[in-house]
Order: structure tokens, then sequence, then C-alpha cells
């Protein structure tokens, strides 16, 4: 798959000396959702913002289909979108007119038919007549959206798209980005919310004190670091680990016994475990496994990196 | 060049514009029309004539000067200013479009507000008084001209301005005194000898001289000197938004 955005060493410095990005490789393929996650002040924003020419790079470059962001910035930022973290909107101007202006901005023909495709995708159509002052949180951040996509972006930046949004809502916010990943449209999202990159995200990006720690495929990633749990409730509560199974890694709770594996490995001890309880004379009541969530993993990344 | 771009932005300020049409007519003709009952009927009363103008006439091309170039001071100021405060500059940096378009959209609506405005100024002036426009081209020339240096430096400050009260501190503080003191309501002949030295250094005295020179043929200075004075004016302030944009001060971190 192509690349569509390539960002190389890119480095921010501030004026008061401040890096908010030092080094950032990363790579994003066309046709994708990739989700960065990080915690606040990582740099997820000042590297949306960079790759999209509103903060300006002290070091390294970003091309967006072969077109650097600074040289051929027509090009480039022709072909991006973007939706920013808080919501600006011009309080007295109607829904129709602001994404219609979008639109222009971006140096395309008005076309009323695209612009009403737009809004009835986000259910707004209803709303295009309204100031976006009577519109809801939730509902101008919609508007947001249908003004990045008004000029036809082939990459879209989605920065905290559901930040303050209920959660009713976050999940249409889901549809619509499924729905642009089916035409097409390559997403990158920065995010709090790990639930939302485990149910979106084709791949994940980690970004901590302005590098990115890991970029991986999402599901390759759960998988390399999770680990699973097998809980083995017991008809009798033991108050440790039984002398015949002290090999195994097993820790005991009270009621359960708990047996730590890794669900990739071609040998989880799982049958040998069960039948050597059986040999221990345990009655089983029920058993679960788990497997440790991208936020557990988050936090351990981030964690290993301070 | 982005002409889409310059067009949205352009439609964008004017209709800002017409959505408060009624406030944007009704106080120049307010104030104008003050500025006819106190020195045209009250004090114009009892000055003769100046150049042999009619004191009521004379001061109507610099009446027309003073809200024209606040008017595109202020509206160019405010129009940039106004998506920075609120934060929807983000769509502006991040479009494909060059300094050149931005500029053109924004100064482009505030131009054509204050010529708007001057035009209504000016049919108001019918009301009151007998003008005669001897040169109409030039006075129309000097009009734009006017509309749109003022503007650019409208442009200026609202990308430098950091709160409202800066936005505020040069239209009142520099354009209004200067204006005043620019000619707009006397010939800078009836002046000391000292004091006409040092008018001659106020940029707004060679702007009213060559408006008025367009209306009554006669001019305190040269009218080509007041062109070249406008032309001048307007390649700095052009400058200066090259300048901007190309270091993205004030606008890009």
């Amino acid at each position: 798959m192509k690349d569509i955005v390539q960002v190389k060493d890119l480095t921010k410095r501030y004026d008061n000396g401040f890096e908010a990005l030092s080094g950032v490789n990363l790579n994003i393929r066309e046709g994708e959702i990739i989700a960065l996650l990080g915690p606040n002040g990582a740099g997820k924003t000042t590297l949306i913002s960079t790759i999209c020419g509103i903060t300006q790079a002290s070091a390294g470059s970003v091309k967006v289909d072969g077109h650097d962001i600074v040289r051929d910035y027509r090009r480039a930022r022709g072909m991006i979108g973007l939706v920013p973290q808080e919501t600006h909107v011009e309080s007295f101007e109607k829904v129709v007119k602001t994404v219609q202006f979008s639109r222009g901005l971006f140096g395309k023909r008005r076309d009323d038919a695209l612009v009403e495709k737009v809004l009835r995708s986000l259910s707004l159509w209803d709303k295009k007549d309204s100031k976006l002052m009577q519109l809801s949180g939730g509902m101008k951040r919609r508007v947001l959206i249908a003004k990045a996509l008004a000029h036809e972006p082939r990459v879209l930046f989605l920065d905290e798209p559901t930040a303050g949004v209920d959660v009713e809502l976050r999940k249409d916010m889901w549809e619509v980005v499924r729905g642009l990943k089916e035409q097409g449209v390559t997403i990158i999202l920065t995010t709090h919310y790990i639930e939302e990159a485990e149910a979106m995200a084709d791949r994940i990006g980690v970004i901590n004190k302005g590098q990115i720690s890991l970029v991986e495929e999402k599901n390759a990633l759960m998988q390399r670091l999770g680990r699973k749990t097998l809980q083995i409730e017991l008809a009798e509560p033991v108050e440790a680990v039984p002398q015949a199974l002290s090999h195994l890694p097993l820790a005991a709770e009270g009621g359960k016994l708990v047996y730590s594996y890794d669900s990739q490995s071609e040998h989880t001890g799982i049958t040998g475990l069960l039948n050597e309880i059986r040999d221990a004379g345990l009655h089983m009541t029920d058993l679960q496994t788990r497997q440790s969530s991208l936020e557990e993993i988050f936090v351990s990344l981030v964690k290993e990196d301070a | 060049m982005n002409l889409y771009a310059i067009k949205a932005i352009y439609i964008f300020e004017m209709s800002r514009f017409f959505r408060t049409l009624w406030q944007s007519i009704v106080s120049p003709v307010v104030s104008t029309s003050l500025y006819f009952v106190v020195f045209g009927a009250a004090i114009g009363s009892r000055i003769d004539q100046v150049e042999g103008v009619s004191y009521g006439a004379f001061i109507v091309p610099g009446l027309i000067m003073l809200s024209v170039m606040t008017q595109a001071t202020t509206n160019a100021s405010f129009g940039i200013y106004f998506p920075k405060f609120i934060g929807t500059i983000y769509e502006h940096l991040s479009a494909p479009v060059s300094f050149l378009e931005i500029t053109l959209g924004y100064v482009g609506a505030a131009a054509t507000k204050a010529l708007f405005i001057g035009s209504v100024i000016l049919l108001t002036a019918y009301l009151f008084v007998d003008i005669q426009i001897q040169h109409p081209l030039a006075m129309v020339a000097f009009l734009v001209l006017t509309c749109t240096s003022f503007a650019l430096l409208g442009f200026i400050i609202g990308i430098w301005a950091g709160n409202f009260e800066q936005l505020q501190l040069i239209p009142l503080l520099v354009i209004t005194p200067l204006v005043f003191l620019g000619g707009s309501f006397y010939s800078i002949s009836m002046l000391p000898p000292v004091w006409q030295t040092i008018t001659l250094f106020n940029p707004v005295v060679y702007l009213i001289s060559g408006f008025r020179w367009s209306f009554f043929g006669t001019a305190d200075l040269p009218v080509g000197l007041s062109l070249l004075a406008i032309a001048g004016f307007t390649a700095i302030c052009l400058a200066t938004i090259a300048w901007i944009f190309k270091t993205g001060w004030r606008l890009r971190d």
C-alpha cells in the first residue's frame, strides 16, 4: 500500500525552547485509519498542526502524496481536510454558507449538490439554514467535519473528534468516520479514548514527549502486548496455590486461581493446567479468560518511557 | 491564483456588512449631518470662503476622507482580527491560499465597504451644500486608492492586534488626529508658516489635498505629489503584509 503522508525527522521547537516534536517519523498509508494516542502535551495537536500548515516546522519535512507541504503547499494542502479540536465557528453564519465558504477557500468551484451530500451524510441537512450559534456542541463538531470535507480531501485529520461528545453521538461519529474510510479517505485521528482507537483504527501510533514511540497494526499490537489471563473459580476457597500446582504461573485470590499466559505462544499450558487442577482434586465452578485492553497496553507503554 | 478563495473571503466579509446594512448607512449619515450642522451652518456662516469655495462645500472632501479612512481601517482590521480571536483562522492557514489571496479578499471587502460609505456621505452632502466635482475621474481614483491603502493598513493592524483595545488604538490615536490635523476642515495655507512645514510630515495632508483638488481644482499641494504619496503609502503597506505572511508573524507559531 502506498504511503500518502510521509513525515520525516519533523521537529518543532518554540521560541521559548520547548520542543513539542523531536524528530517525528511517520508514514501514513493510503486508505487507512490511524489513531494517534498520547497523554496531554505529548505533541499530537502540534504534529497535526504542522502537517496542515498552521504551525511552521523547525526542521524535517512532510510530503502529502509526494508534494512537500512548504514548497508545494497548494497541492499538499488541497488534499488535506482538518477538523480541529476546538469547536471554533462563526456564530452568526448559517451552516450551509460556512460549508460553501470552506469549499471556496480551498479553491473549488461552488457545488451545491456536493455540499448537500456532505450535509446529509452528517445528518445536518435539516439544519442547513440554522445559525451556528443555535447548534449544540456535537452538532458544531459535525459542521466542522462538513467544512473539512467540503473540498473532497483525500486525507482527513480529526483532532480529538469526540472530546466532549456524549456516548450516543460518539457512536454516530464513529459510523461517519467508517463511512469516510469506505469512500477511500485516509483518516488520522488523535484521541484520549483508547476505546475509540480500539473500535476504529487499523493502526495505532503512540506519541509521547514529542516522539513516536510505536506504530503498529492494532490487532498485532494487542496480540503482541496483550497478556491473557484465565480465571478459575473454585467450589471451595483456597488460601494459597496448592503444592502440586506451584510450578505454574498461578496466583490464588480467595475463591479463584488466576493463570497468566501469552495467547500467541504455541503452548499456552491450559490443557496441562486443567489436568493438574483435576489431579489435585479441586472442583471448578467457572472459567473466564480476559485479554488486556489497549488502555492497559497504552498505560504500560507510556510508563516505560517515563 | 486561487480565485475561488478570494471570492469566498470577499463574499463572506460582505455578507457580514449586509447583515448590518442599516447601521452601516445610518451612522455615517448622522455623523456627517452633524458636521454640516456644526461646521457648515453654525461656524461656517462666520467664515466667508476658503480659496473661493464656500466653507460648507470646502469641508466635504475632508469629511469624506475622514470617514473613508476610519471605515477602511476598522473594517479591514476587524475582518482579519475576528477569525484570529474566535479561532477560525485555522482554516485560512491550512487552506491552499497565498498571502496575496487572503489580502485581496479582506482588503477588497473592506475597501468596498469604505467606498460605499464614502458615496453615502457624498450623497448626504448634496442635501446640505452645492458641490461641483471638476475632475470626477480623479475623484473616484483618489477615493479608491485611499480606501485600498487604508484597508491595507487596517489589515496589518488586525494581524498585529493582540486584543480589542489594541485594535481600536491606532485608528483612535493615530488616524483620527492625523486626519483632523491634515486639513480636513481648513486649508493649510491658513496656518502660521512653522505649522505649515510641520504639517507636510503628515501623510494625510497629501491625500486630502489631492482629493480636494479633484472637487474644486485648487489644492494646497501639487496633485502629482499627492498621487506619489498615496502610491508610496500603498507600497509600504503591501511590503509589510508580504513580510508578515512570509515570516508568519503573529499568525503561525
